[in-house]
């Protein structure tokens, strides 16, 4: 095959991925189906790993067809599947435009050193806390779930922005074809977060091209070690070649070096860019252990070793680092008792201990072990009531998504979280399951209820609960007052979120470590018979 | 003959008079004739039916809807929930309202609310945005405060400002379709707490005395018409309820310019006593309308 049609392939491939991902998570509007979900994001590799180790089945094979994928022809997944490795095409595509001056053109890409000890440094930090029960790391640094958070922080918010200004415009025309969206989701830590790795990945790729691949993620670097054994690899031909470098300022990943005429196949990301732009066919497929594969695999080796004396010293050093990462993880520092709301009118304070976690997610511990904060719960929630953690799950549960019930409550027709979510951190269940799957309970505050307190009706958080676990009980003066039964409810949040008392909430939600089932609020059917031809009672 | 008979003869020929089909015969006699009733209860048909019914004898739309109008329907479309559960105005009835105000001349038919639950599904589980759409009228957002202006409720006592749907203020008829049903605070929900559903901050109302504040409201606006939809009718676990073994098949309707007697009207359909619901007597005392229903004339249609 003609291989500079591959690079075309790889193109509208990776922008296949890249269009279809992104759209999952702009989609504020809900129009896709939830089944598209699962398919789109099969592929993604953490995810589905993650998937995989809590609940084995097909659906979570998606990392191992990435690994036998890698086996035979190196790092497609990083090439056309990761949507970040696009974000970052395109940008060195816009960086490569914008360089009009061919010199500065030619010093854009070039020959550059692996740089192994921040490779196994990253890939040690992601790995080895993990082992320890910490995803945290693994969140930080999984390629698809920092896309997550940039398309969910900075992508969606913007095109909602473009969204109501638009329907600003037409409201003035007195149209209303478009609705503006009422965005409630503006969380520091996490825009902080999502726009400090958009700055690193946009700055990495516009200056070095795929350098944060081979550097940060630990994903390609995984990838990397196995693409070693992969069965077909791109290599020089030592033959055809005229180092005349030219492939050298078209690859990505800095890993061609022309006057030495090697490949570093770890860093190579399979893009084929070397093959398209080559004009003396000097690039070529080496298949299974050729001779011609192992001496560039010598090469390689010679060039390893003179770089190892640099490592060796590092390592102790690496070690220590990784010792200390390891015991953080292992303590596991929390620190969940996080006031509601923190100004004074209602008088008794309200803590939450623990915080709630979405339907489907069975467990804290659950959601917890699984979530690699991708963000796409939050992207795709009708009510806004998923919004990334701060410090409720404690130091190493940051940015994974909670119930906040300031924002929202958890619509009772609703289980998109569990049909989207690409790990098992979040699992699908059907409606008449999520109806009765227990988050938490209400707890009722008294002293800070307007019954009480003011002498005057409300009634918020019996309005909005869809199970009436909270129901309105005779209380003094013709008054009702909220009595909530434990076992009708599920913790949806709809009280505390209607509840209007101010600071401190009258009524919240406590939630349940481990998810319980409530009890169906079964009533016989009301008994009143109507006589259509009886007079009006005025 | 004495005056009781007189009266009685009167109001017999005049529902005879409206309820005969007689459009047919004479297009413009529905709409010449100009009402005096205060309110038009109507019981026995679907909801469509008894609404043709009610508003024939209320001189027809053309009534209260004029040539080129803009016109605003505020249904309670509060909840994600089916028809059958009675939680939001029933869709039928929305449709068949439009079309009338559409026969009557008006340029747009606007209808929203303020929901509770996620407005989105809102629209869609309650058959409302299909039924707008069907009758060619337009379904608007109502979850952006950006839609909402802050007015003064100048009669107010506890509520004396508040965020109003822009719709609301802009348009030439106001026509208020709530749903009648038990409501936890409130004791019941009809007209005037319908109305909690054109404003941004409903949580103010909660905290500063509920009846208060609803009686408060409807000093500043007054729907043009009231058309109560009790053709199911939530008798408990209200507003949202739990499931159809909260609703019972009351087929009945009731109709006025005053909300206040609407709502009183209502409130009797429903088996509560008036006392038990405090905003009615707040709104009467505020002379929003009257609740005293011996004093109005009103027509009794049973089909």
């Amino acid at each position: 095959m003609n291989a500079t049609v591959l690079k075309k392939i790889r193109v509208a491939v990776s922008l296949l991925f890249f269009l279809f991902t992104i759209s999952l998570f702009l989609d504020y509007r809900n129009i896709l189906p939830p089944s598209v979900y699962s398919k789109v994001l099969f592929l993604q590799f953490i995810p589905s790993f993650i998937k995989f180790i809590s609940i084995a089945g097909l659906g979570a094979i998606g990392f191992i067809v990435i690994l036998l994928l890698t086996l035979f022809s190196g790092r497609v997944y990083c090439s056309s599947i990761c949507p970040l490795g696009t974000l970052q095409d395109i940008v060195s595509f816009v960086s490569r435009k914008m360089k009009k001056r061919k010199k500065k053109r030619r010093e854009f890409l070039r020959y550059e050193k692996e740089k192994n000890w921040w490779r196994y440094s990253f890939f040690a930090l992601a790995v080895i806390p993990f082992l320890g029960g910490t995803i945290l790391f693994i969140n930080l640094l999984d390629p698809y779930s920092s896309f997550g958070k940039i398309s969910a922080h900075l992508f969606r918010p913007l095109l909602i922005m473009v969204n109501n200004s638009i329907a600003f415009l037409f409201e003035k025309m007195n149209l209303y074809i478009v609705y503006p969206f009422e965005y409630k989701g503006i969380e520091v830590f996490s825009f902080s977060l999502a726009l400090a790795i958009f700055l690193l990945v946009v700055y990495l790729s516009f200056t070095k091209g795929r350098l944060y691949c081979n550097t940060v993620c630990p994903v390609g670097t995984l990838l990397g070690l196995v693409s070693r054994y992969s069965f077909v690899k791109i290599a020089v031909d030592e033959k055809s070649c005229k180092s005349c470098g030219i492939c050298e300022r078209v690859c990505k990943s800095n890993c061609i070096d022309t006057k030495k005429k090697t490949v570093d196949f770890d860093r190579c990301v399979a893009c084929f860019n070397c093959f398209d732009v080559c004009p003396t066919d000097g690039m070529k497929f080496d298949y299974g252990f050729s001779s011609s594969s192992k001496k560039n695999q010598q090469n390689r080796e010679e060039t390893r070793v003179s770089e190892r004396e640099e490592q060796v010293s590092h390592s102790k050093r690496n070690f220590l680092f990784n010792t200390l990462v390891y015991a953080v993880g292992l303590t596991g520092i929390t620190l969940s008792q996080i006031k509601i709301t923190p100004k004074k009118e209602s008088k008794v304070a309200v803590f939450r201990k623990n915080p709630v976690t979405p339907p489907g997610s069975q467990s804290r511990n659950n959601f917890t072990q699984n979530c690699t904060s991708c963000h796409l719960c939050v992207s795709v929630c009708p009510t806004q009531v998923l919004q990334p953690a701060y410090l409720e799950y404690g130091l190493l549960g940051m940015f994974q998504p909670r119930m906040d019930f300031q924002t929202g409550f958890c619509n009772f027709e609703c289980k998109r979280c569990g049909d989207v979510c690409p790990t098992s951190a979040i699992s699908p269940i059907s409606l008449e399951e999520k109806k009765l799957k227990q988050l938490g309970k209400a707890k009722f505050v008294k002293d800070n209820c307007i019954v009480n307190t003011e002498n005057t009706d409300c009634g918020a958080c019996s309005e909005h609960c869809p199970t009436k676990a909270v129901n309105m009980v005779p209380y003094k003066n013709k008054l009702v007052i909220p009595e909530v039964k434990d076992e009708f409810c599920i913790g949806c949040g709809a009280c505390e979120f209607a509840c209007p008392t101010k600071p401190y909430k009258a009524i919240y939600v406590e939630g349940n470590p481990k998810h319980l089932t409530a009890k169906i609020n079964k009533e016989k059917k009301i008994e009143q018979k109507v006589d259509y031809k009886e007079e009006f009672p005025f | 003959m004495d005056r009781r008979k007189f009266i009685k003869a009167g109001l017999f020929t005049s529902s005879a008079l409206a309820l005969g089909n007689y459009t047919n015969i004479y297009p413009y006699l529905a709409s010449s004739l100009s009402s005096d009733y205060d309110l038009v209860a109507i019981k026995g048909g679907e909801p469509e039916v008894m609404f043709d019914k009610a508003i024939a004898s209320l001189g027809g739309m053309k009534n209260f809807v004029k040539k080129n109008q803009k016109v605003v329907i505020k249904p309670n479309i509060g909840w994600d929930v089916k028809p059958e559960l009675a939680a939001n105005t029933n869709p039928k009835l929305v449709t068949r309202i439009i079309k009338h105000c559409f026969d009557a001349g008006a340029k747009d038919v606007y209808v929203f609310d303020h929901t509770c639950d996620n407005w989105n599904r809102c629209y869609s589980n309650s058959g409302i945005e299909k039924a707008v759409k069907d009758a060619g009228g337009k379904i608007v957002s109502g979850e952006s405060e950006s839609y909402y202006q802050q007015v003064d409720v100048k009669k107010g006592k506890r509520l004396t400002s508040s965020k109003v749907h822009e719709l609301i203020l802009e348009s030439d008829v106001f026509i208020n379709v709530p749903i009648l049903k038990h409501h936890g605070g409130g004791k019941i929900t009809v007209g005037m707490k319908n109305l909690m559903g054109v404003v941004w901050d409903r949580g103010y109302w909660h905290r500063n005395d509920l009846h208060q504040c609803i009686a408060d409201f409807a000093t500043f606006k007054k729907p043009d018409l009231n058309i109560v939809d009790a053709y199911l009718v939530m008798k408990r676990n209200g507003p949202r309820g739990v499931s159809a073994e909260d609703v019972i098949t009351l087929k009945s309707q009731i109709i006025s310019t005053d909300i206040v007697a609407a709502d009183a009207a209502a409130a009797k359909l429903f088996g509560i006593e008036l006392t038990d619901v405090p905003y009615i007597n707040y709104a009467d005392e505020l002379k929003v309308g009257k609740k005293d229903l011996n004093k109005l004339n009103i027509n009794r249609i049973i089909l």
